[in-house]
């Protein structure tokens, strides 16, 4: 008995899920790392950290759903007797896709506004001579006739899900304070034993109140999320709620799929550069001499080239390279996922360089200290102390250049996609969206939902990676940590 | 690169420029390998990645490939010649094996100021001249603008710091940082010339007349770039602040605001100089969005244009120009920093 | 009437209250010192007088009166009067206290500004005349010159010059020498001290050094965590210090009288700031604490009519055992005085001369026959090398087997850049180092690996010389992993750092805690429990005690002696205090840029300096028991080692130099089989 469907695993879905992995299991290590553990705890007491890491917490879910990929078997041509060969759909589909199939599938015409349940602008109507606004077949096509009904049955449908993300999320929160109050109950009787002096229980004590507060935070986040995704799925089952866009597009759905291409640009190309930028960095700061004269010539030379056109140079050669080799690719999703990971490397080649060179200088300093010095009087080789000694020490600069290059990137895909090198044109991302929509607030009247969704999707993912890199930062950094 | 002094000589006359001159020369010479590199760089992504015959077959479009179409694209635009090394070249004690190439005809005449025609036959060079003016004329204003603004603001923050203010006006600048740029620029237009009518939406004009079609780009300029300035220019004076000698300049009873502007922005500039004075240079470059989006004919949008067309000569032209405004930023900023630090002198 | 009055000051930082409940006045003219171990709330006072206290701290009690006016609640434009105007101050820093961008006649001509309402030419004129004053020479120059351009002691001048600029009645000076070395530290005091006497200006002296205490201050205030708990006028105080605290500072104050002996330790630490108190704050670290210490808070009580402590003890068994001890140091403390007369060293050096005996059989362990490390500077178009910094500049040392050799010298001289050369971290530029007769210089990594085993290094700074992401077991273990002694199962290398730890006085359990977790002294133990866990037999001591606190330096120096004893290990013992020194070690040499200048026993060139840098050195020493003697100080300050002097490298400021001093290089004279110094004064 086989799959109805054939799972696929994108390239870009195996680095993203290998992603999350290390993560999951870097955090895993730095549990057990004291130091650590403390600055974490720092950025779990700060509320609007805990606010904005909820919504980012939401945003990877969107991610994680668009990134479960499988093509679904074809019905057997009827008159072949046994199929001897399962056939697949061309078409690769994420569980996203499936949970969000009335949407995709129900394509309408052209434009239409938010919730509306005619077209945005005048067509022949069918079987007359005059132009009017057509019907829409799917935005309230369950009213029928009776239309007057509209804005009783949004009502009604927005109260049922909000009631909806509200059981939800009484039921999230019971589950989550059962086991959360287990889990409390085993750090007070583990962190009791060392500190037994009353000075650390005072500052425990505050500690832990700010905690409860930010968890409260975060709670209450999590409500308003499930109150709009009950309402929204509510609606939208209904109509489209954010509209559709020029070739009848549903909004909603573009919008959540661009989120798994923010995602991707955000992350893959800091993972791409690390290595590089970490070693090359240290390399350079420990070894010093002609190791250091060459990684600095050889970063030098990246970033005189002005980022946009090495970007531009790279993103045309490649199409090229793509274009001329369409034998490589089984579908056009592997096609368009090559794209997104090469974009994702060229963005990383040339945003290695200031890594590498805050790093290279860190090293410097770190190369002078005492405890480098006293691991050398014993002896201890090269690569024992830069990676004892003097990576370990720099990790709290590689997490805050992660976080922190994150919202830069996703701005930067958008902008890069309007300049036409971002990704495949078929690749659904809030770039393609912007410049798909570019013209539409000139239209008289204009038509701005595409842009409005757009921005504010990007706006939200954005701004809460800012504000839990601020709380990253000022917990981690030794300065501001002090 | 620099070294701080702590011996005491007087620093007038030729023993202060004399090191100074050695320094930029030397860099200048440094800056001879980098553009190579950078030359060989643009060379292997336009030319060994793709061969000139898959250029000229994307060029030309699937149907009308011939081998003599392509061979006529070629010898058009000077890439029929071998890449590297000429085997059957003659010429004056051998160089011909290294002049008629396509690295030599494409990459190393750059260095003279010959970037080639386009695709569209105009001269690079000339062009390019002749957009740089429209492209300074939003880039400086700008710029001037921005820092002025950012510096500012930042500087009220810092004096209410610890306040309501203080902390709404960070909110600010990280809400106003996590807005896309096409926003800035779409709602602008949007707004200001569409709703409003203040400004012309697009266009440029010569002289004075070109006010008008400045302004809202500058303004929209401005505003995109003051969140992360701003707070990136608090955080350097709120570091500043802490410092010990402010400390010693309030024990001298010297007021909040003496402090601010006398002792805490002057040292304040000296990494504010490091991030800013790079800029400079690259000003000539123009932006790329701004431009195209208000219908600017600078240098931004020419690159924008030949992206889109897939014009190759100019844009190996634009990263040769942009790579030597950047090494000569690196260069200002090493001056400036001798300018405002007295501990610095170049060695 | 008193000059400043500060009552019942209380200061909180959040939870914590690092200064509670602080009373005591000054008169006019009158120089009071605050004397304290770090931590205990004596720089936050000086801070609440000028109302510059750190954001987050606040006070919230007590009341400060300056001149009649009470300060607490002074509007700011008035408060910024009394700042500069009324009360100066200057800071313990003085190459941050300077702003660097700002040439030093702007800073002062700020202040002039501000309180003289000088300006122009008027407020130059009266600059020169200040910086004639705090002693630098060519003030007219120095106006337009930058604070980088000036050394350490030049520019806690121009913070003096500058306090003064506003005619305060009172100036507040936080560790005002704690930065600057000794000989700088002696002229920075003599301007302090005449500065006052001529303007009759009070000083509030904020130290932690008891030497600074004895030179400057008319009364003495010391406070322990955050409270004040003994005052007294500084004669009757040094003769007769009451408080447990106080005796004990004195007894922990290393000293030749106790050489080879034990130092008297505070067990402990000084209790963090956010403590909250039912008895006395000390009971914890005092061996005579009652039980009634702990229950309640002692209040103040007059020992005499003009000495009062925080305690319920009677001034009776510790003050008195002190007292007869300090009857015998006096003595020994002879420091200028240039004769041996104490029995004790006498006793000292018949040991000596015993182990003398056996040199002829045992070869030293370790050897450095004129060693040079050279650093290039290069400048100009290709970089050229241009010259050298001649940081250590031909020094030849021997040192045997379960000996301490001393190196001392000013910051600046090379001593630290010579012992790391020695342990070659830093590649030498001439000449050899033997351990045990293997020549350790030209070998290869892996070839040099073996030794290293037998010599390791304990650094100055406590918080730098431990990584903060490893477990102290891991730090430990560490070097024995390196050098493949850990042939032994993980149980029990477990039990080796554990025995390593007991070792040092730390408990076996603290091997899994990180090392943000200790306190300064409990970081130089792991240090030396790092150092130790490879059987070395010389240990490099780089100043191991100069970032700690006295009663905690008292603590290592005597472990360092115990270990000594127990094991036979060599230690060369890089210091600038001297009195380390001459409590410590069995040899000295002194090193002056980049060379060593004399050498000897301790009680050789310390009873009788020959070299005049040695007996400059030794005069700016400020004794704790008797009043300074008139000396002359050194003056001027160490040259750059990229261009030291021709000739005699100190001829520059040697006040007996000649002109064949400036063009010949002194060799070396031996004044005994063991006493040698480089000055070409000195004859065989």
């Amino acid at each position: 008995m086989s799959l109805p469907f054939q799972v696929v695993v994108l390239w870009s879905d195996a680095l993203f899920f290998g992603l999350i992995t290390a993560v999951v299991m870097l955090g895993m290590c730095t549990r057990r790392q004291a130091p650590l553990r403390q600055s974490w705890a720092r950025v779990a007491s700060d509320k609007v950290a805990m606010v904005s890491a909820t919504i980012l917490a939401a945003f990877l879910f969107v991610g994680v759903l668009d990134s479960l990929h499988y093509r679904a078997q074809l019905d057997a041509v009827p008159g072949q007797a046994v199929a001897q060969k399962i056939n697949y759909a061309v078409e690769v589909n994420s569980l996203l896709d499936v949970l969000l199939a009335p949407l995709r599938l129900h394509p309408e015409k052209t434009y239409s506004a938010p919730l509306a349940t005619h077209l945005f602008s005048k067509e022949p109507l069918p079987g007359s001579i005059e132009r009017g606004f057509p019907r829409l077949a799917w935005g309230g096509g369950h009213l029928g006739k009776a239309l007057e009904h509209r804005t009783i049955d949004i009502v009604q449908r927005s109260a049922l899900g909000a009631a909806g993300g509200l059981l939800l999320w009484l039921m999230l929160v019971s589950a989550m304070r059962l086991r959360f109050n287990r889990h409390n109950h085993v750090i007070d009787s583990a962190e009791k034993i060392p500190n037994g002096t009353q000075s650390a229980g005072a500052g425990n004590a505050a500690r832990k109140t700010s905690r409860r507060a930010a968890s409260h935070a975060a709670m209450l986040t999590l409500l308003v999320l499930f109150l709009i995704m009950g309402i929204t799925m509510a609606l939208g089952s209904g109509y489209h709620v954010l509209g559709t866009d020029k070739v009848g597009q549903d909004v909603l759905y573009l919008s959540l799929k661009s989120i798994r291409t923010g995602l991707l640009i955000g992350t893959l190309t800091t993972l791409v550069m690390l290595p590089m930028a970490v070693l090359l960095g240290i390399l350079a700061g420990y070894l010093g001499g002609w190791v250091d004269d060459v990684i600095q010539y050889l970063y030098t030379t990246l970033n005189s080239i002005p980022g946009v056109l090495l970007i531009a140079a790279a993103v045309l050669m490649m199409q090229v390279v793509i274009d001329t080799h369409p034998d490589w690719f089984a579908t056009s999703a592997e096609r368009a996922d090559a794209r997104l990971l090469a974009l994702c490397l060229i963005l990383g080649m040339t945003s290695w360089t200031g890594l590498a060179r805050l790093l290279r200088g860190e090293t410097l300093k770190l190369r002078e200290l005492e405890f480098v010095q006293a691991a050398r009087a014993f002896g201890v080789s090269h690569f024992a102390i830069m990676q004892r000694h003097i990576l370990p020490n720099l990790m709290h600069i590689v997490l805050i250049a992660l976080v922190m290059d994150f919202s830069g990137l996703v701005l930067a895909e958008a902008v890069l996609s309007y300049v036409g090198v971002g990704v495949d044109p078929a690749t659904i991302s809030f770039g393609t969206m912007i410049n798909a929509a570019r013209m539409e607030l000139a239209r008289d009247p204009m038509v701005w939902w595409s842009l409005a969704a757009a921005f504010t999707f990007m706006f939200i993912l954005v701004l809460a990676a800012n504000l839990l890199t601020d709380a990253v930062r000022d917990a981690f950094d030794p300065r501001t940590a002090a | 690169m620099y070294q701080c002094t702590n011996a005491s000589p007087s620093r007038g006359g030729s023993v202060y420029f004399a090191p100074m001159l050695a320094y930029i020369i030397r860099r200048l010479l440094y800056a001879v390998p980098i553009l190579l590199g950078v030359n060989l760089i643009t060379f292997v992504l336009f030319f060994v990645v793709n061969s000139p015959d898959d250029m000229a077959r994307m060029q030309l479009g699937i149907k009308r490939v011939t081998p003599e179409a392509i061979q006529k694209w070629k010898a058009e635009r000077g890439y029929d010649q071998p890449l590297i090394w000429n085997a059957t070249a003659v010429g004056s004690a051998g160089m011909a094996h290294l002049t008629e190439t396509v690295f030599f005809n494409k990459s190393m005449r750059m260095f003279a100021g010959d970037f080639g025609r386009a695709d569209d036959g105009r001269d690079i060079a000339s062009e390019i001249k002749h957009r740089a003016w429209p492209s300074l004329a939003i880039a400086v204003p700008t710029f001037i603008l921005g820092l002025g603004v950012a510096i500012a603001f930042a500087l009220l923050l810092v004096f209410f710091r610890a306040t309501r203010l203080d902390f709404f006006g960070v909110v600010l600048c990280v809400a106003m940082m996590s807005i896309s740029g096409l926003f800035y620029i779409i709602g602008g237009q949007w707004l200001v010339a569409k709703v409003w009518h203040w400004v012309p939406i697009s266009g440029y004009a010569t002289g004075l007349t070109a006010a008008k079609f400045l302004v809202l780009p500058v303004f929209i300029g401005v505003i995109a770039g003051l969140g992360a300035s701003a707070r990136w220019y608090r955080t350097i004076f709120l570091e500043e602040i802490t410092r010990d000698y402010v400390r010693t300049a309030r024990a001298k009873g010297a007021s909040e605001s003496a402090v601010l502007f006398r002792h805490v922005l002057r040292n304040a500039m000296i990494p504010i100089l490091t991030g800013v004075v790079a800029v400079i240079p690259t000003l000539f470059m123009g932006s790329l969005l701004t431009e195209s989006f208000f219908g600017i004919p600078g240098l931004g949008s020419y690159t924008i244009e030949a992206i889109n067309a897939q014009d190759f000569a100019v844009v190996r032209a634009m990263v040769f120009i942009g790579s030597v405004l950047y090494i000569l930023g690196l260069l200002a900023t090493d001056i400036s920093y001798t300018l405002a630090d007295p501990r610095v002198s170049l060695k | 009437m008193s000059l400043l009055n500060v009552s019942n000051l209380v200061i909180d930082i959040g939870a914590a209250r690092p200064v509670d409940g602080v009373s005591f006045s000054i008169a006019a003219g009158e120089c009071f010192a605050l004397l304290g171990e770090s931590g205990c709330g004596k720089s936050m006072t000086a801070l609440a007088l000028m109302r510059l206290l750190p954001p987050g701290a606040k006070v919230s009690q007590g009341q400060i009166e300056f001149a009649g006016t009470p300060l607490l609640t002074l509007p700011e434009n008035r408060m910024r009067q009394v700042r500069g105007g009324g009360i100066g101050m200057i800071f313990q820093e003085p190459a941050t206290s300077l702003n660097p961008v700002m040439r030093i006649g702007h800073q002062i001509g700020e202040a002039l500004a501000l309180h003289e309402q000088l300006q122009g030419v008027a407020a130059r004129a009266r600059a020169v005349e200040l910086l004639t004053q705090v002693g630098i020479p060519d003030p007219v120059r120095r106006l337009d010159e930058f604070p980088f351009q000036l050394s350490g002691g030049m520019k806690q001048r121009v913070m003096i010059a500058m306090a003064l600029a506003g005619r305060p009645r009172l100036l507040i000076a936080d560790e005002p020498t704690t930065a600057l070395d000794v000989t700088i530290q002696a002229q920075v005091l003599d301007v302090l001290d005449a500065l006052r006497r001529k303007q009759g200006m009070a000083v509030l002296l904020i130290t932690h050094d008891l030497g600074v205490v004895a030179r400057m201050a008319d009364r003495v205030g010391v406070m322990y965590a955050g409270q004040l708990i003994e005052e007294a006028p500084r004669a009757q105080f040094f003769a007769h210090p009451a408080h447990p605290y106080s005796v004990r500072l004195f007894a922990a104050l290393p000293d030749p009288a106790r050489r080879g002996g034990h130092l008297a330790t505070i067990p402990g630490n000084v209790p963090p700031a956010d403590t909250r108190y039912t008895g006395c704050r000390f009971v914890d670290r005092c061996p005579e604490a009652l039980t009634q210490c702990r229950e309640s808070a002692p209040e103040w009580r007059a020992v005499t009519s003009d000495q009062k402590m925080r305690c319920f003890l009677e001034r009776s068994m510790s003050a008195k055992k002190t007292d007869t001890e300090k009857v015998g140091s006096d003595d020994a403390t002879a420091l200028q005085g240039g004769q041996v007369k104490n029995a004790f060293l006498a006793v000292e050096d018949g040991d000596t001369a015993a182990e003398d005996n056996d040199d002829a059989v045992v070869p030293p362990l370790l050897t450095v026959n004129d060693l040079h490390v050279h650093f290039p500077i290069r400048r100009g178009l290709l970089q050229r090398t241009v010259g050298h910094v001649r940081a250590v500049d031909g020094i030849s040392l021997q040192l045997r087997a379960g000996r301490t050799l001393a190196l001392v010298g000013e910051s600046g001289c090379g001593k630290t850049t010579a012992g790391k050369a020695i342990l070659q971290l830093i590649p030498p530029t001439a000449g050899q180092v033997y351990l045990n007769s293997q020549p350790l210089t030209g070998l290869s990594v892996s070839e040099l690996r073996p030794l290293r085993a037998q010599m390791q290094m304990i650094f100055q700074d406590p918080f730098a010389s431990l990584n903060p992401r490893m477990r102290v077991g891991d730090i430990i273990a560490e070097g024995m992993r390196a050098l493949g002694l850990q042939k032994e199962s993980q149980k029990d290398t477990t039990q080796r750092i554990a025995a390593l730890l007991g070792r040092v006085g730390l408990g076996a359990e603290m091997a899994s805690r990180y090392p943000h977790e200790f306190s300064g002294g409990q970081r130089q133990r792991i240090a030396i429990a790092r150092a130790l866990a490879v059987n070395p037999a010389l240990l490099i001591c780089d100043e191991p005690t100069s970032a700690l606190d006295v009663s905690v330096q008292a603590q290592i120096l005597n472990l360092l002696a115990q270990l000594q004893r127990e094991q036979q290990l060599a230690f060369l013992f890089i210091t600038h205090n001297i009195a380390v020194v001459d409590y410590l070690a069995h040899e000295v040499a002194v090193m002056y840029l980049g060379r060593i200048v004399e050498r000897g026993t301790t009680d050789e060139v310390l009873r009788n300096p020959q070299h005049p840098y040695t007996q400059a050195l030794l005069a700016a020493v400020l004794p704790v028991h008797r009043p300074v003697a008139a000396v002359t100080r050194l003056t001027g300050e160490m040259p750059s080692a990229a261009k030291p002097p021709l000739g005699c490298h100190f001829h520059p400021r040697c006040p007996h130099a000649d002109a064949a001093c400036r063009t010949t290089d002194p060799a070396e004279v031996t004044i005994s089989a063991t006493h040698s110094a480089r000055c070409l004064k000195l004859k065989n």
